[in-house]
């Protein structure tokens, strides 16, 4: 029994799926109907089907950060990038009240599909200009993202013209509040794109290659790994990704923002990728491991809600699941917490 | 040790050579004088002493966390929660003068050891147990944001007497009827004592040292550990210090104070020619580099007919300006 706990324990992801299985039993213990799972409406109802829906923006922008981080990159403008893919969508949709046989709807200034092609084309400029400054120009990656971070919130602001654009037209709606199968369809992008990342990564060279850039540039460029070309895809799909998640979002609220959309995103995407185990230096990532961190973050946050606990204290537990996880995961920490565990007398043993 | 410029005489004639580490942040004051005079040209009434020393008093705050933040860009490390504690301060300093009636003489020196005590935490688990410090000033913040609202959710507006006194204070300069506030001063006195520390003083060499080479610097028997730890303790303390002055500023105490205010640090730093990587840089470029944010926002606002969203614009078109001289540079000496 303990020899298979020691080799779970071994695993990557084992510590932060303890601390999601500790999170869902903290919420269970306080909520009484927390487990429960109803079909109404044709689709299902419950806690556990909340946290998966909200969480979906937050799994597709960590799913794109992680490559990025992967790479010794990171990619702060995330944030921005969903302020103006749905700024862009929202814009070229709208939503102006005609007649159409008798009946008052609304139809989209421009076709819907147009779109979100557009909005998603937006975003992937952005991962494209991100991409170049780190890649051709060699700017630090932080740096570089934060030029468009701080320029892309002026950049949506322009879309928007500093209103907040409200969209009414309906189809557009089912990206973030529409039901498939009984799921939320948030909920089966985020599986898409965590579906295909893991192919490309698993069935291609390429999660070889994203790891082998990330442990030694040098190396990887010295044996052949195009690494310019990859760490240029590597932050347009992260851009793309915030798109896709801006989408989300957008569609949720049925506007969008400039200023408040995707606030302070990029730091629980960077978050949520160190929680799932990714080092911050780059090399070995795990998409598994980001996923479980965006879940972990939203179920935090549910908890709070949930048990009672003012909702000002969510920054303060989120800060100490933080340093709880990143303690746990320094190799010092750990050498510290054994030294002192062995230190302590076993009962019987003499002196 | 090297000077700014030298002059050799060689067959053909003079020659001057200007340090290449010297140049970003010349380039950072030309910068400043060009947007200054730009502005001095375009608009009436811009070129006054009290314009100039405004840069200094609204952005006095942010003179006084780029200080900090320039050492801890200086060793290669980030800091990400000196916004928040601004605001965990103003916070603290809100709820002890209005709700708890202590005098200002006793809440200031409180608050200026609460964040040079949470500077000096987060140094020491970075160093004790080798973690990021992205993460772990990343932790701080929300902790630091965390703390404010548990005290209070509205803002808490400050009345107290002493606070209202300094905060109109005004010294005049001597020049034309300008005048300048405590928080200028002080902001103008932190900048002198950056540069005392950064160039005259052991802890200074240090940090560019563990900024240019850490492994290097450990073998050469440096107090690395102990010079980490206060580089992140002086950073608190300085955030503190803003704090303080950014409470004489607002004269409230708010949990969304200053919110961004770390990524403004960051790119004053940079602009002001410090590398991000570490290492190399001037704490003068720092001033400059607050002082051209100042000026862009002072540009924007007698411009009135730009929506403000167009400075955030702006802003990134400089820093990635900025940058990509770095860059240029950086690829010309290497």
């Amino acid at each position: 029994m303990t020899s298979l706990l020691r080799t779970l324990a071994q695993h990557r992801l084992f510590w932060p799926a303890c601390t999601l299985v500790l999170l869902l039993a903290v919420n269970a213990t306080f909520n009484a109907g927390f487990w429960q799972l109803q079909w109404r409406d044709g689709h299902l109802y419950g806690s556990l089907v909340d946290i998966l829906n909200r969480a979906a923006p937050l799994a597709v922008v960590a799913l794109g950060m992680t490559l990025v981080i992967a790479t010794r990159g990171i990619d702060i403008s995330v944030g921005a990038v969903v302020a103006i893919a749905g700024a862009t969508a929202a814009l070229l949709i709208g939503g102006t009240l005609v007649l159409k046989g008798g009946v008052q709807t609304y139809v989209s200034n421009t076709p819907m599909g147009l779109a979100i092609v557009a909005a998603l084309l937006a975003a992937a400029l952005c991962g494209l200009w991100n991409g170049l400054l780190v890649a051709r120009v060699g700017m630090q990656p932080i740096i570089a993202t934060l030029i468009l971070m701080v320029a892309g919130r002026g950049v949506a602001q322009l879309i928007t013209n500093g209103q907040i654009i409200t969209v009414y037209y309906a189809p557009y709606f089912f990206i973030g509040n529409g039901f498939l199968l009984g799921l939320p369809f948030a909920v089966f992008v985020a599986a898409a794109v965590w579906l295909v990342l893991h192919l490309l990564m698993t069935r291609t060279a390429l999660g070889l290659f994203i790891q082998a850039i990330g442990i030694n540039p040098a190396a990887a460029r010295l044996a052949g790994v195009p690494e310019r070309l990859i760490t240029v895809c590597v932050y347009v799909f992260c851009g793309f990704a915030a798109g896709v998640a801006g989408l989300i979002v957008s569609s949720n609220v049925k506007s969008a923002d400039g200023n408040n959309a995707g606030l302070l995103l990029e730091l629980d995407a960077i978050l949520a990728v160190t929680l799932g185990g990714t080092l911050l230096t780059g090399g070995r990532f795990s998409l598994a491991g980001s996923v479980l961190g965006a879940l972990i973050i939203q179920t935090l946050t549910s908890t709070i809600y949930s048990i009672g606990v003012p909702p000002e204290i969510n920054l303060v537990v989120k800060a100490a699941v933080v340093f709880v996880v990143m303690l746990l995961q320094s190799a010092e920490f750990r050498a510290a917490l054994r030294q002192w565990v062995r230190r302590a007398p076993l009962p019987g043993a003499s002196a | 040790m090297s000077a700014v410029g030298s002059a050799t005489f060689a067959p053909g004639g003079w020659r001057t050579r200007i340090d290449a580490r010297v140049v970003p942040v010349l380039g950072a004051v030309a910068v400043f004088v060009v947007t200054f005079g730009f502005g001095s040209i375009a608009y009436n009434g811009f070129f006054s002493p009290q314009v100039f020393l405004n840069l200094l008093i609204d952005n006095a705050f942010l003179a006084i966390v780029g200080v900090g933040m320039t050492f801890v860009i200086l060793s290669g490390g980030i800091d990400l929660s000196v916004g928040a504690v601004i605001a965990l301060t103003t916070m603290v300093s809100a709820a002890l003068v209005e709700q708890h009636h202590w005098s200002a003489a006793a809440a200031i020196p409180l608050v200026l050891a609460m964040g040079t005590a949470f500077g000096a935490f987060m140094g020491w688990l970075i160093t004790r147990f080798r973690l990021q410090p992205f993460i772990v000033t990343l932790a701080g913040m929300f902790l630091a944001r965390g703390l404010c609202y548990l005290i209070s959710i509205d803002s808490i507006s400050i009345t107290d007497a002493a606070y209202t006194a300094i905060a109109q204070t005004r010294i005049p300069v001597g020049i034309a009827d300008a005048s300048i506030t405590v928080g200028a001063l002080l902001a103008l006195a932190m900048v002198a004592i950056g540069i005392w520390l950064a160039h005259g003083t052991e802890f200074g060499r240090t940090v560019y040292a563990i900024g240019g080479n850490e492994a290097s610097a450990v073998l050469m028997g440096l107090p690395v550990a102990r010079t980490t730890v206060l580089i992140y303790t002086f950073s608190g303390f300085c955030s503190a210090l803003a704090g303080v002055v950014f409470t004489f500023y607002m004269l409230s105490g708010y949990g969304l104070h200053a919110v961004g205010l770390e990524l403004d640090a960051i790119a004053a730093v940079v602009i002001g020619g410090t590398l991000l990587t570490g290492g190399t840089g001037y704490m003068i470029g720092t001033l400059f580099g607050v002082l051209i944010l100042g000026v862009i926002q002072t540009l924007i606002s007698f411009d009135g007919s730009l929506s403000s969203w167009w400075t955030r614009i702006v802003i990134g078109a400089l820093l990635f300006v900025s940058c990509l001289l770095q860059r240029i540079f950086e690829a010309r000496r290497g």
